[in-house]
Order: structure tokens, then C-alpha cells, then sequence
């Protein structure tokens, strides 16, 4: 189908596309990499009055190390997130995420800003960004905020956005030597987006032992779920397969995935703890 | 230029489809990609409910809008204009089948109004305005619970759900089970699949100037009998109707049908004086297009104990949907020819119930009832040599239709023309090097790894439906056009033709034209599906070039001043035998036969035959495949699939393999992933390529393609069909595999499709069982 009449402007800067969402209000949307949104408006799902393309927006784009953060412009596009470098030094758990979203033309064209702020609870950038304790810089009429993940992604398709806010950079604090990222994921045979996924960052101690874990769990409710329980029994212990199993088997506690036509309830719990376990184990076998 | 070759040896050759450099360089020229100067658009506002009274419709602000030139509803169209469905079985119901809903929907998609506007995006915009009260009724949309009592009626004009009830009967099944020593007992259900064509459905009707005719550029398999349905749906005469089938994006067999969106556009163009277009979009494909499978078999295979099968009663609930396509009746009927597969069974009872229920329509699908047979008769044979302790080999072998049999008459009537289906089972264990892949299972068995390996040996019937036309045309300077009724949309026709009749008439491939696929140039023809073209097509072009090579002879004999029996085909034309310098070439004859001709002699070199052989090609095959089932995740893994199959003479192999890659593909979709699901109410749950899991490139797994070849000798070319080969045979193989995989934990059956949350299940269920 085609999406219903709207507007379109291409703003020069982010200044003039908050002035823009603060004119337009509810009737305006971001326009990004358009791979959910401009699906949404063909299926009329979503029937924005305007669009403020930020494609034009200088800066907004790419990677960089500032300080002992990762500096993510909003309008990367995955394909450059899953081949970046840096990414894939210091955090390859978030080059895999970025590597498995949707087919090469999604990830060509879909920026990590865009996937980010629909936060659709299926997609992957959440997941892994949630457990590698990432902020969001939004900058809004008056000023610029830092949100850390867990107060950014809030329900379904719900930021912490502000409608005159725009999302410009996303920040992930560069782990220690020592330590090692991952993602796995289980996607749906069909859209390809998450099914139940599982995010982990794992830092050891040089005798190996486990001084800290995040992990991160998609798929199973409104938003990803860091998995407390899975990282209290990683802490302190030895990363051996004995142990990272038992911890594993935690990873859905807590959480209330609902059963829908491919998955029920009851393997989505028993698939996170899988998805969960491996993702563990490649982050602590990565250096 | 593989197109310059010697003739000799073109039947044979894998020759590059002379289709695909305009294909694949974006230069195809598909429905939509047609624009005439006025053109309009159309769009359809479609019912959400699949089951409802119409209270009223106000078009009134649909109409005001600008951009809008029409809105028609049901009320506002002739009761006239309906889609044509022939009564193919006896007292078969069909239901009203107006092209727009007229007081009550049965089916969500089906379209309530139609608005023809500038653009499409006006014409969507002013569906949106169309205002429509409904009052729901009751709905059903499984097949089995529309045959209980009590069940709500998709129809509340009939007094049940059955659309048809038929029977099949053969030797003496009451006796056959009454002595039978074991009998193997099953409920097998097909999935439901969508045909899924790259290019959705498509119509672009045009009225030709001083109301003098009709032209419409059609997305469909068979341009001619388009055209008549259009002609019956619309009353308009046949012979003022141009039915133009362009380059078609695929169509599965779910192209077929004249569909009612044509029937509005043809309407509405003729009613406006202007062309008129309607592209399908995907969604309403999932809505309105003809789905597939969708069939539950109960079924009973009576034995005695050493294996032989003496019995077999089949019960097929076939799910119609609401409304009936000219072709939607037919393939549940498939189980009466096709249900002792290749099996020796004397006795056998087959009924078929076909029911209404209110969802999209189902019809031919690749395969179109086959799949559903080889699937039962495959999964019982293997269940009783599991319940009997025969190894499943030894079981078929035992059963199994003899070489020397042929033509051999089955135990439900149907003559099957030649075979030899140990010949091609041994073939494929020997390719799969079976012995090893059980050793491996066993062993992995003994890890506690679910592996299995699973064998089917199947027939696959092609040809057949009426006859099909050819007509070879040697024009003035000597090249050849050949005219198909078989109309191509993507099997590559302009090659595989190009070689037979180039071989034939000893010319090069690029001095033929294969032309197709337009009611005004081509002669009456029937089309392209349930792998027929190189069947019929090809079996008529070969009667026809043989014609016009014995009339071309008897010129060049009057031209070499010789007998016409000393007259021999040579490269490039004629030759007196023996005295190969004395040689006229088809350019001489053709000038001959539309110039000076001897007294008594018709000028032209032109001759058209209507092929109908009477009976269909009995293709079969064997195929293997092996599984592995994760037993943590349920997720399967097809590690090896190894397909052989006899189509007898083959005209191009690589034609060949890319129908047995594509049949394969879907094949293993609806083995491991397709499946269109309803709710009890009949809502559509799958309705988009964001839950319908179509497979891709990157699901295939490796296949090993072995042939065998048993020549048809029915047929002039000897050929077969093998368009649904891969789809007949590959999914009953996966399902013996994953049930063999899954024995040691004694689950017997799961219906398709074998999905990871799927099997997790049942194996989880299994264990608990177990333990307790």
C-alpha cells in the first residue's frame, strides 16, 4: 500500500529538527534509516502528518573512542557498527548484534539511532546496549541530557525521549582488558527479528575468575531484562562451563515472556537460558 | 553462443535459458511495469470480518474526494458480473460468487467496494473513506471441526459445509481389511501454505478505441482460458477479447483462476473508457490469492505380516475456503488417482469431503493434491514397517509396482505408463551411501543424539487437463516460429521448445522463435501448471514440427527433382540421400511453399496440432534425507537430501535441475517452516512475510541430484513432467527423517511443519512421559 499524505522536511541540524518537533508535536516523526517507519506508514500503521528527515544533519554518523567510551553517531547504519574496528576490538559482542539484524539491505540503510528509539522489544540493539550499560545523549530545545539504559528503554516502543528530543549519540563505556562481550540470538524464521536473544559482558581477573557480569535478555517481556540472578552466580566464580550452565539456568527468572504463534511461554524460558549460556561462554572465551 | 550450436544433440543439452539475459538485467516487462497514456487505478476496500452481514455502505465522501472517477459496491454492479467456476464433480455446491460482496462477506479480503481513481495512492486514500457497518456472524476455519454438528456454517444459504463428497473404490476393501494382520491406523494433516509469487496477482485492462474490443495484459498461467472465464464473468464476447499474459513473476499454480479483481478492472475500463490497472499488494495476496494444502488424512494400510499390502482406505477433509476459483475443486481430488503411490494395493477405498470454511480460497498449488498423497501413503508405509519390524527398504521393495508390470492398472483404476522404482531407490541409496548414513545414525543413537534418516519413493503425474496446441510457422526466409499454448511464467519454455524443435527441424536454436503467452497470435492453448509443458506443449510442438517436416520434404523432393522417400533431413534442410552435395535448405523450401508450388500442392509451411495423449505421465523418484534434531533446542538440521528422479527423456538437464532446486525449496519450506494459520474464527494470524516464514537461499541446504530414465512411452518426445518433483517427494522424506529421529523416544507422528518450539515440545512431553 501506500502510506497516507505527509509532509516532509529535511532539517540542517539538530537544533532545527527540535524546533520542528516542538512546532509539529504528536503529528511529526523522525525520520532516520525509514526501515520501521516507512513499512509502518505503507501498512498505514503509522500515519505521521510530517516527517523531519535527520538524514541531512551533519556529524550524526559515525564511530570513535572518546575517553573510555565508544561514541556511536544515532546515524550509523548497522552495516558500519558490525564492520567497525573499534567496534569489533572492543566490543565484538556488539558488532554480532549489529551483524544480525535483518538482511544486508536493512543494514545497509537502518541506523543504530533509529532501531534505538522505536525500541521494539524484538529488535537487537537494545539487548546487547542494555547489558554493555550504554547511555543515550538526547538533546532537546533546552539543552542536552545522558540516560543510562535501563531509564531510556521503558515499555513497548517507549523511550525516555521527549517528543521534542533527538536522540544523537549513543555511548558505550569501553570494558577493561580483561574482559570479553557477546551476542546470541534466536531470530523468528520469518521477520528475522528477536525471538529470545541474549547479551553478556563477562570481566575476569587474570586468574580467570569472573569479577563482574551483565547480562542481558531480549525477547521475553516490554523491554530487555538484565538477568540478576544469572550475574550474582557468575560473580567471583571461576568461568568454567560447570559453572556458567548453573548461572545460565537463571536467566529467565523473573521474567513472563508471553506465547505467541512460533514460541510458546515455556521455550522462550528455556531458550533464554540456552541463548544465555552461550552467549556467556563466547564472552569469556574472547580476550 | 550455446544458441549457434550444431542441432544434433540439442534434446539433452544443458543449454542456458535464452529468457534470462533480459531477466536479469531488469529489461523483463511484468504487468505493472505496462503504463497507457489515461491509465487508471484501482483499489479494493476489503472486509475485515471472515464472516458477516453487510448493514449498509455510505461511498458518499469517497466520492467527493479529488482524483476519485468512480466508486462502485456490489449493489451498483450487474448481478451479472460473477466468477465462472465449472461443476467439475456432480451436485457440487457453489456458492453466489459476485465479484463485489452484495450483502454479506464469507472470507475476510473479500472486496466490498472498488474505487478508480488518478493514481492508486488517491484510489487507497478514498477506500479509507468508504464507510461499512457490518453485523459478524459465526465462522469456521478448520476443515475437520466444519464437518462436526452444530459447526457455524460459512454459507448460511447451504445446509452444511460440504462443497462435495466423492468416493473411489477398487477391488474389495472390506474383505482386504477383514483379513488383514495388522493394520497401520494415522491422522496426517498438510499445512497450509501460500503460493507466495515473487510478483503479486496483476491485471491491466484496456477498451480499444470506438468500443470495438478489449485488451487485457494478464499475470496469469493460462492467457486463453483467461480469456473465455472473462468473457463468461463478464459478458462480453470472447473473439473482442486480447488476453496478453506478459513476463510473469511465478506464479505456483495460484495464477491460474480468473480472479474477480480482473473482472472489476475489465468491468470498470470498458464502463469508463479508459484503461484501468490493479496490482495486487502483498497483503492482499495473503488475503485473496489461492492457497495450497491444507488437506487432513485419516487413513488405514491393512497388511499382513510378512509386509504385503493388501488395503487401503483413505479419508481426505480437503478446506475449500469460502469462495471456489475456477480450479479450487480440483486438487482434493488427486487422492483418487494418486493414493496407492507406488505400491501394489488391490483394495482401496479413497473419499474425498471437500468443505467450505471461511477463509482465503485454496487451489493448485505446486504439487496440487500430489504432496498430500505421497505424504500419506509415505508416512503409513514407514509406520508399518516400524510397527512390524521390517526394515522399510525390504517393505517398499516388497510393494512395490514391477518393472515389467507396466503399463500397470491400479487398485484405484488409474493406468500408470512405465517405472521402475527400485531402479531409482537404489539409485538414491547408493548416492546418499546409505548403509554409512545408518551406521552414523546408530551411533549417534548410541551419543543419545536424535538423528534419523528417512527415505519416500513417490509418483508424480504430470501432463494431462485437456490437450494443449503448437503450431510451427517456417516463415518466407526460412526461420521458424513456433506458437505454444503452453504459456511460460518462468520454466523457460523459449529454450527447452527452441531445442526440441530445432533439433528436430536441424537448425541452429537462434533460427526458432518460441511465441507465447497472447490470445491474438496464438492459437487456442490451455496454459502452464501441474507439470504439463513439456508434456503437452512439447508433445504437440513435436507432432507439429514432424508434420511440417514431411511436407517440407515432398517440396524439397519437387525441388531437387527427386522421390519424397529419397529425401533426407540434413543440417539446415533437405538433402537426396546418398548425394549429400544435392541439398536445399529450408530457406529454398520456404520460398517455394509461399512461392511456386507443383499442381495439387497448398501453398504455406504451417501446421498446428492439438496434442491430447488421453492420459497423464507417470514421473516417479526417490529421495533421502537426513536429520539432526538439537534435542536442547528442538532446532532440526537437514544435513543431507539426495533426490533422484525420472522424468523420462530429458530435454535440457539444467532446466531440469533448477525445476527439481525450486519444487526442493518449497518442498522444505512447508517440511520445516511454512504454514498459513487462521483463528477459530477464521482470522488471518500469518498474514504477512513478518510471521509467514517463506524460505530463502540461505535455508537450503546442499542437495545431491541423481536422475534415472525410464522413457515415457506414451509420448513422442518421451518425456515426463518433473515441475513438482522436489515438492512431492522431499517433504515425506524430512517427515520420515525427523519421525525416525525422534523414535527412540517413541513419538510416532508429528504433523509438518517441523519447527524448533515444535519439536522441543513433543520431545519434552516424550521425556516427561518416559521418566514417569
Amino acid at each position: 500500500m501506500f502510506p497516507a499524505n505527509f509532509g516532509y522536511v529535511a532539517a540542517r541540524s539538530v537544533e532545527e529538527a527540535t524546533e520542528l518537533l516542538a512546532k509539529y508535536g504528536e503529528e511529526a516523526k523522525l525520520l532516520a534509516g525509514g526501515h520501521s517507519l516507512i513499512p509502518a506508514m505503507k501498512l498505514r500503521l503509522a500515519s505521521p502528518r510530517h516527517l523531519i528527515d535527520l538524514g541531512r544533519v551533519p556529524g550524526l554518523s559515525g564511530i570513535k573512542v572518546d575517553g573510555e567510551t565508544l561514541s556511536i553517531g544515532a546515524l550509523t547504519v548497522h552495516a558500519d557498527v558490525a564492520s567497525s574496528d573499534l567496534a569489533r576490538h572492543r566490543l565484538p559482542g556488539l558488532a554480532e548484534a549489529a551483524s544480525v539484524i535483518g538482511d544486508v539491505q536493512v543494514r545497509n540503510r537502518g541506523t543504530i539511532g533509529g532501531s534505538v528509539a522505536h525500541a521494539d522489544p524484538a529488535a537487537d540493539f537494545p539487548v546487547i546496549l542494555t547489558a554493555l550499560d550504554a547511555s543515550f545523549v538526547l538533546q532537546g530545545r533546552f539543552g542536552r541530557r545522558t540516560v543510562a539504559a535501563p531509564d531510556f528503554f521503558l515499555d513497548f516502543y517507549t523511550t525516555a525521549l521527549a517528543p521534542d528530543e533527538v536522540l544523537t549519540e549513543i555511548r558505550v563505556p569501553l570494558p577493561s582488558s580483561g574482559s570479553g562481550t557477546a551476542y546470541a540470538k534466536l531470530p523468528h524464521p520469518a521477520s528475522g527479528y528477536v525471538v529470545v536473544s541474549a547479551a553478556a559482558l563477562v570481566v575476569r581477573d587474570p586468574s580467570g575468575r569472573c569479577v563482574s557480569a551483565a547480562v542481558a535478555i531480549g525477547g521475553m517481556g516490554s523491554r530487555p531484562q538484565r538477568a540478576a540472578a544469572t550475574e550474582a552466580s557468575l560473580h567471583g566464580q571461576p568461568l568454567t562451563p560447570e559453572v556458567i550452565a548453573a548461572a545460565a539456568a537463571k536467566a529467565s527468572e523473573g521474567t513472563d515472556p508471553e506465547s505467541d504463534l512460533y514460541a510458546s511461554a515455556d521455550y522462550k524460558r528455556h531458550i533464554a537460558t540456552v541463548y544465555a549460556r552461550q552467549a556467556i561462554e563466547t564472552a569469556a572465551s574472547r580476550k | 553462443m550455446t544458441t549457434q550450436r550444431a542441432p544434433s544433440g540439442l534434446i539433452g543439452a544443458s543449454i542456458r535459458r535464452v529468457e534470462d539475459p533480459l531477466l536479469v538485467t531488469g529489461k523483463g516487462c511484468y504487468v505493472d511495469d505496462i503504463q497507457l497514456p489515461g491509465m487508471l487505478h484501482i483499489a479494493f476496500l476489503r472486509s475485515p470480518y471472515p464472516h458477516a452481514k453487510i448493514i449498509s455502505i455510505d461511498t458518499a465522501a469517497a466520492k467527493a474526494m479529488p482524483g476519485v472517477v468512480a466508486v462502485l459496491t456490489g449493489d451498483d454492479l450487474s448481478e451479472h458480473l460473477k466468477v465462472p467456476v465449472p461443476s467439475i464433480v456432480r451436485g457440487m455446491k457453489i456458492p453466489p460468487q459476485p465479484v463485489l460482496a452484495r450483502g454479506a462477506v464469507h472470507a475476510a479480503g473479500a472486496p466490498v467496494a472498488v474505487v478508480a481513481a488518478e493514481s492508486r495512492a488517491l484510489a487507497e486514500d478514498a477506500t479509507s473513506a468508504i464507510e461499512v457497518e457490518y453485523e459478524s456472524l459465526p465462522a469456521v476455519a478448520d476443515a475437520e471441526k466444519a464437518l462436526e454438528p452444530g459447526a457455524p456454517l460459512a454459507h448460511e444459504e447451504f445446509d452444511s459445509n460440504v462443497c462435495y463428497t466423492v468416493t473411489k473404490k477398487g477391488g474389495d476393501v472390506d474383505q482386504a481389511f477383514a483379513a488383514a494382520e495388522h493394520v497401520v491406523r494415522m491422522h496426517i494433516a498438510s499445512p497450509r501454505l501460500v503460493a507466495m509469487a515473487l510478483e503479486p496477482r496483476g491485471v491491466l485492462a484496456s477498451p480499444e478505441p470506438m468500443g470495438q474490443g478489449l485488451t487485457v495484459w494478464l499475470s496469469t498461467q493460462g492467457p486463453h482460458r483467461a480469456r473465455a472465464d472473462l468473457a463468461t464473468g463478464l459478458g462480453f464476447p470472447e473473439h473482442k477479447i486480447r488476453v496478453i499474459a506478459p513476463d510473469i513473476g511465478g506464479a505456483f499454480g495460484s495464477k491460474g483462476p480468473l480472479y474477480r479483481e480482473y473482472i472489476v478492472a475489465a468491468h470498470l475500463a470498458l464502463k469508463l473508457g479508459r484503461p484501468v490497472k490493479w496490482i495486487s499488494t502483498r497483503s492482499e495476496d495473503f488475503l485473496t490469492t489461492n492457497q495450497g494444502r491444507d488437506q487432513a488424512m485419516t487413513s488405514e494400510l491393512a497388511l499382513k505380516r510378512d509386509g504385503t499390502m493388501i488395503g487401503l482406505k483413505v479419508r481426505v477433509a480437503a478446506n475449500l475456503g469460502a469462495y471456489l476459483q475456477s480450479n479450487t475443486a480440483g486438487p482434493p481430488q488427486r487422492m483418487m488417482a494418486m493414493a496407492p503411490g507406488c505400491y501394489q494395493i488391490r483394495n482401496c477405498h479413497v473419499e474425498v469431503v471437500a468443505v467450505f470454511t471461511n477463509t482465503v480460497s485454496t487451489g493448485p498449488y505446486r504439487g496440487a493434491g500430489r504432496p498430500e498423497s505421497v505424504l500419506n501413503i509415505e508416512r503409513l508405509v514407514d509406520k508399518a514397517a516400524a510397527d512390524l519390524g521390517i526394515d522399510r527398504l525390504e517393505i517398499r521393495r516388497k510393494n512395490f509396482i514391477r518393472p515389467e508390470q507396466f503399463p500397470y492398472k491400479t487398485g484405484v483404476g488409474v493406468e500408470y505408463d512405465s517405472g521402475d522404482y527400485g531402479r531409482s531407490l537404489d539409485e538414491a541409496l547408493r548416492l546418499s551411501n546409505y548403509d554409512e548414513l545408518i551406521r552414523q545414525r546408530d551411533q549417534a543413537r548410541k551419543r543419545g543424539e536424535l538423528v534419523g534418516v528417512g527415505i519416500s519413493t513417490f509418483v508424480e503425474p504430470s501432463g494431462g487437463a485437456g490437450f494443449e496446441s503448437g503450431a510451427v510457422r517456417v516463415e518466407r526466409t526460412g526461420v521458424i516460429t513456433v506458437l505454444t499454448g503452453s504459456s511460460s511464467h518462468g520454466q523457460g519454455h523459449e529454450t527447452a521448445f527452441a531445442q526440441v524443435a530445432a533439433e528436430k527441424l536441424r537448425v541452429s536454436m537462434d533460427q526458432v522463435a518460441i511465441r507465447h503467452g497472447d490470445t491474438l497470435a496464438v492459437q487456442q492453448g490451455v496454459g502452464t501448471f501441474g507439470s504439463r509443458s513439456a508434456v503437452m506443449g512439447g508433445g504437440a510442438l513435436a507432432v507439429a514440427v514432424d508434420r511440417i517436416v514431411e511436407k517440407a520434404r515432398r517440396i524439397a523432393a519437387h525441388l531437387l527433382e527427386a522421390a519424397p522417400e529419397d529425401i533426407v533431413q540434413a543440417d539446415g534442410g533437405f538433402a537426396v540421400t546418398g548425394v549429400p552435395e544435392k541439398k536445399v535448405t529450408w530457406r529454398q523450401v520456404a520460398g517455394a511453399a509461399y512461392g511456386r508450388l507443383p499442381k495439387g500442392m497448398e501453398p504455406g509451411l504451417q501446421e498446428t496440432v492439438f496434442f491430447d495423449p488421453k492420459r497423464e505421465a507417470w514421473g516417479f523418484g526417490a529421495h533421502v534425507a537426513l536429520v539432526r534434531i538439537d534435542r536442547e533446542t528442538g532446532s532440526p538440521t537437514l544435513e543431507k537430501l539426495v533426490l533422484v528422479d525420472d522424468c523420462g527423456v530429458i530435454i535440457n538437464p539444467m532446466l531440469v535441475e533448477g525445476q527439481v532446486h525450486g519444487g526442493v525449496a518449497q518442498g522444505l519450506g512447508e517440511a520445516f517452516r511454512e504454514q498459513m494459520l487462521y483463528g477459530d474464527d477464521g482470522e488471518a494470524l500469518t498474514g504477512s512475510l513478518m510471521n509467514y516464514a517463506v524460505p530463502r537461499a540461505s535455508d537450503m541446504p546442499p542437495l545431491v541430484l541423481g536422475e534415472t530414465v525410464t522413457p515415457n512411452p506414451f509420448h513422442p518426445l518421451g518425456v515426463k513432467g518433473v515441475g513438482e518433483a522436489g515438492c512431492n517427494g522431499a517433504p515425506p522424506a524430512v517427515a520420515n527423517a525427523v519421525m525416525d529421529a525422534l523414535a527412540p523416544l517413541g513419538i510416532d507422528h508429528i504433523d509438518m511443519p517441523y519447527t524448533a518450539p515444535k519439536l522441543w515440545e513433543a520431545i519434552r512431553q516424550a521425556e516427561s512421559k518416559k521418566r514417569s
